[in-house]
Parts: C-alpha cells; structure tokens; sequence
C-alpha cells in the first residue's frame, strides 16, 4: 500500500520508513509559529521550563498581526513580550508594524514555507502551506512552547480524504467559492482529524494565492491539514522566494484514501457563506441581503491577486451610499505592489477606506468592528457568532468579487448584476 | 479522579469565538478570561454555573481558532469536565496540554439534559447521570495522552524528558 504526500512527510520528520493513519508519532518540526494572541502563553510557559535556549532560533516565527498596530494597552503589553523574547533569543523571524503582515501571507512571501516542510503554528489558519506541498496545522500556545524547546512535537498521522475539482470555471468564480462549495457540501466538521487533499485539473489550473485560499479554509471543515501536489507553479514560487532547498512529495497512486469526492467546478456559482457557519452557502445571486460594511483582506484573501480582482470591479465606480468599504493589503508587500499598480487610488477613488495590514476585523479585533444589527460581506475565514464585533452582528463569507461588487450595490450580489 | 456536577448544555458546532470571544483576547490571564467564559454562546452562563459544574454538547466542540483561551477560560471558570459528541481536533489537543478534562461520548452527550447531575470516574470512563439513574461508558483517552495527563500536561512532561 502506497502514501498519501501528508503521511510520507510525517513518517520523514518521524525518521520512519512509512507511518499509518492512527498513528502516534513524534516529529522533529521545521518552523514554529505564533502570534500576538497565541504566543505571549508560549512564551510564559516556556520561560518556565528554566532552558536559556531555543531549540533554533532561525526556526521560530513571531509575528504580531492580529491586535496590530497596537489597538489599546492591553495589546501593547502582549506584543511587547514577543518583542522582549526575540531580542533575548535572538528570534531572527520577528517582524514589527511596518515589516509585518498578516502571518499567512508573510511567510511564503519570505520564502520561509517550502515543499516538504513539517510546520505548526499556534493559529488554527496555519494550515495555509499546504498549498506548497508542506505538512502544515495549528496546534495551540503550549505545543508551540514545547515546540520551541525541543523542535518536535506529537501528531497523530492523520487519514486522507480526496477533493478531486475538475472543469473549467466560471467567469467570476474563484478558489473561494471552491472552498465555501466544499465546505458546503461536507459541513465544518466534514474532515475532522482528517487530512484534505485537493487535486483535479481545476486545482492544477489555480494560482498559488488560489491554493493558499483553498488551504487556509481546510481548518473550516474540521481538517488537520489541507495539502496540494507540488508542481511547476509551486517551485517557480519558491524559487522567487528563497534559495533554500525543499523536498517535493507526491501521493503514491495506491495510497488509501477513506473518501474520494468530485466536484464539476463549471458548475460552482459565486458562493456567500450565511451566518453563523462557514457550511451555510449559498448562491451570491439568491441571497438578497442589504448590507452595512464589506472587508477584503485577511490571511484567506488579502494577496495582490485579490486586490486586483476587487480593483477591477471598483473601477470608475463608487461604495454604495449605505457601506463602509475597508480594504486591507495582507502584507506590506502587497500594499506597495497595489500602490505600484494603481489599486489603491481606484479603492480610494471609489470611496474605500485602506489600512495597514492586520487581521483587525476578521476576529473582531479593531479597525472596523459591527455594531449590533450590523451585517458585512468579508473576503475572511469565518462567521461564527459575534466574530467581527457584536453578537447580534452578521458575517457573510465571499470571495473578493462578490465583496467587492456587494460594496457598490448595498447588498450581496453576483458581480455580473453590477450595470 | 472524579467529577460531580450539574449539567450545562449546549448544541452543535459550539466555537471558541463563542467560548471566549476574541474581544477579550488582549489578555491571557485566565481569571480574567473565565469572566466571559461561553459569552457568546450563553451571555448569562457565568452567572449560573457554580465550581464543579460541566458542559454538555453535541458535535464539534471547540471549533474554529487555536485560541488556549478557550480551554483556559472553561478551566479557570470551574468547570470540572466538557462532555461532547465530538471535538474539534485543535480544543481536544489543547485541552490534553493544559489538563482541562474532557471526554467524548456520542452517547452521554446525547442523553444527558440541562441540569442532570452527574459525576464523572475519569480512570473508568464511567459517566453516572444521577438524576436520569443511568450510565454511559466513555472512550478511554489513548495510552500517549494518559502520560501527558498523568505527568501533569505537556510543559510537565517536556521538562521531565528535557532533565534526562
């Protein structure tokens, strides 16, 4: 019996010829992560150990993202600590406002995520690079203080499940509504404990922001991770990125998978997730849903690409009368490239607010929270209950087309209604 | 081990957001997070639920971020044990590390109503519902997290391995 690419990176990390789904390992890791929420117990826990050094301090990645810039003193005083705890291990990976970007578009950006890696961050989103051929999950804040003492942890090798997406898109149609479709159609605990394995000549066609999307949601229906096959889009990324080297690993043909399931992508419609669960979709075009704000950003979809496909919606045109549109560049990076290429003066001629790249809004952070009552359209990850701001607000899920064609109409609609 | 308390149920999908908001996550102080302790999933929670109690709910419990917040406010409200159908695999591993008991039973979580007392005999897995006069068996935690348990959660047991 052949290997999933997820079990052949663990039994790897595991120095084991092959693992089985079931079970219990310990793998060395390649890359530990936390952020503003998440590490400051990492830290506290680690300090306990008594240790006076990390297990690499080229390993650990601390990136303050989501309370950033500091929204009061509370927040200040968390970041501080990581601030404090780089300085004393000499963490190279700690990036400050105005070097630092939401965690999940950063670190590829800094060629700091490659095939074949085995990676954990204390963010349940971290299994966004499986869209690079890497091993990738969330864990919390003390398996990263164990993590960053030691450079192992403990996973149990998790089953398969197969996506296979085929057919051509629609015009409008994104790897967002790919994922919500999915998530859709298997619910938010549809791959618990389980790994998601996309494939499909629709998945081949994706760009790598398209594959971040997709992996960055696999968390959304219960998954340890969310993986692709590496290929040729894959290496000529990292290669732009980094010189640093990377194993690339593929799913033997005989691997055993506990479900296959197949989706016809031409016939996904632009897709809203309804409050409060990412599995509540629906058709952009029936939702018929008057609205007060609209975010696009966040680690699922605040990339360049994103911002294109919002700008060339927003061009010549203007935010409806009754909307707050914010925009926000997931990292430095993409602000300068939107800058360059003219995106920012479309979103500011059409009357959007853009601000420094943080996750603020997505979890009810700062910069933009709803008032009750209030309902927004977001390019985010979730819409639990209260999560961008008071209980009684709503969070419709969208990719940045539909968000950004929902800002000019008042309501959640299909770009293509747009005159 | 033992648990004794009231029940306190929930339904399906409950998530961390709805544990402990993330309005609240400027601090991790656990006292302070126990105040708002299910907040958005029952605003009046913290002013029922007594020490000893626990949480009852359905499928996916814990759902959503990797927040230690979440489990740390259910610790540092008191609550001796959450009982569900399933859970989310990050909470259910985050929950191991910090030693905040939980246990998962289809068929306890199902059967068990708001306000059944009951007590828990976490080295059986048995689970007595007093008030029904009932029992439910409960899938024992695997041999690996029984060590991590015993040996006090994961930081405990790293820095025992770390001194050899």
């Amino acid at each position: 019996m052949g290997m999933t690419i997820t079990q052949k990176i663990l039994a790897a990390h595991a120095g084991k010829e092959r693992v089985e789904p079931g079970e219990l390992i310990e793998a060395k890791v390649d890359l530990v992560l936390g952020n503003d929420i998440t590490a400051p117990i990492a830290i506290k826990e680690f300090e306990e150990l008594g240790i006076q050094k990390v297990f690499d301090n080229e390993k650990i990645a601390l990136i303050p993202d989501h309370f950033t810039p500091n929204k009061d003193i509370k927040s200040a005083e968390q970041v501080k600590i990581l601030r404090e705890f780089a300085r004393k291990y000499n963490i190279i990976h700690f990036y400050d406002v105005g070097r630092v970007g939401v965690e999940h578009a950063l670190l590829p950006e800094l060629g700091l995520v490659r095939p074949g890696m085995c990676i954990i961050g204390a963010d349940s989103h971290t299994c966004t690079y499986g869209a690079f051929g890497a091993f990738s999950t969330g864990v919390g804040s003390t398996d990263m203080a164990a993590a960053m003492a030691t450079g192992k942890t403990w996973f149990k090798v998790p089953e398969s499940i197969k996506f296979v997406v085929y057919g051509k898109l629609q015009p409008y149609v994104s790897a967002k509504d790919i994922i919500l479709h999915i998530i859709g159609s298997i619910g938010v605990d549809g791959a618990l404990y389980a790994s998601m394995e996309f494939t499909g000549d629709t998945i081949a066609e994706l760009s790598m922001e398209g594959r971040m999307t997709m992996a960055n949601m696999a968390i959304e229906a219960g998954a340890k991770n969310g993986i692709f096959a590496p290929d040729g889009k894959t290496v000529e990324y990292i290669k732009s990125r980094t010189g640093l080297p990377y194993t690339l690993y593929y799913s033997d043909e005989d691997a055993s998978y506990i479900d296959v399931k197949e989706y016809d992508a031409s016939k996904i419609e632009p897709t809203v997730s309804f409050p409060h669960l990412p599995e509540n979709v629906r058709p952009a075009r029936e939702a018929g849903i008057e609205i007060d704000q609209v975010v696009i950003g966040s680690c699922t979809n605040g990339r360049i690409e994103d911002l294109r496909v919002a700008a060339k919606i927003l061009k010549g045109r203007k935010v409806h009368k009754d909307v707050r549109l914010l925009i926000i560049p997931a990292t430095q990076e993409v602000y300068r490239k939107a800058l360059e290429e003219g995106l920012i003066d479309i979103f500011i001629e059409a009357e959007a607010a853009v601000s420094a790249p943080t996750c603020g809004p997505c979890l009810g952070g700062h910069m933009g929270i709803l008032a009750e009552g209030e309902r927004c359209v977001a390019t985010t990850n979730r819409n639990f209950v209260g999560r961008m701001g008071h209980p009684k607000s709503e969070v419709y899920l969208a990719s940045p087309a539909v968000a950004a064609a929902s800002a000019v109409l008042g309501k959640i609609a299909h770009p293509d209604e747009l005159k | 081990m033992k648990a004794h308390g009231k029940v306190w149920k929930f339904g399906n999908d409950i998530n961390t957001d709805e544990i402990i908001p993330a309005r609240y996550l400027n601090t991790s102080d656990p006292d302070e997070l126990a105040q708002h302790c299910m907040e958005d999933a029952d605003p009046d929670f913290m002013k029922k639920a007594k020490a000893g109690d626990i949480i009852v709910a359905g499928k996916n419990f814990g759902c959503g971020s990797s927040r230690e917040h979440a489990p740390i406010a259910i610790k540092a409200a008191k609550i001796s044990c959450v009982i569900a159908e399933s859970f989310a695999r990050i909470f259910y591993r985050n929950s191991v590390n910090i030693g905040l008991p939980i246990i998962e039973s289809e068929e306890a979580a199902k059967d068990i109503a708001e306000g059944d007392e009951i007590e828990i005999d976490f080295d059986s897995g048995v689970i007595k519902n007093i008030t029904k006069n009932k029992e439910y068996k409960a899938k024992p935690f695997p041999p690996f997290m029984q060590d991590i348990i015993a040996k006090g959660g994961l930081m405990a047991k790293v820095k025992a391995e770390l001194k050899k």
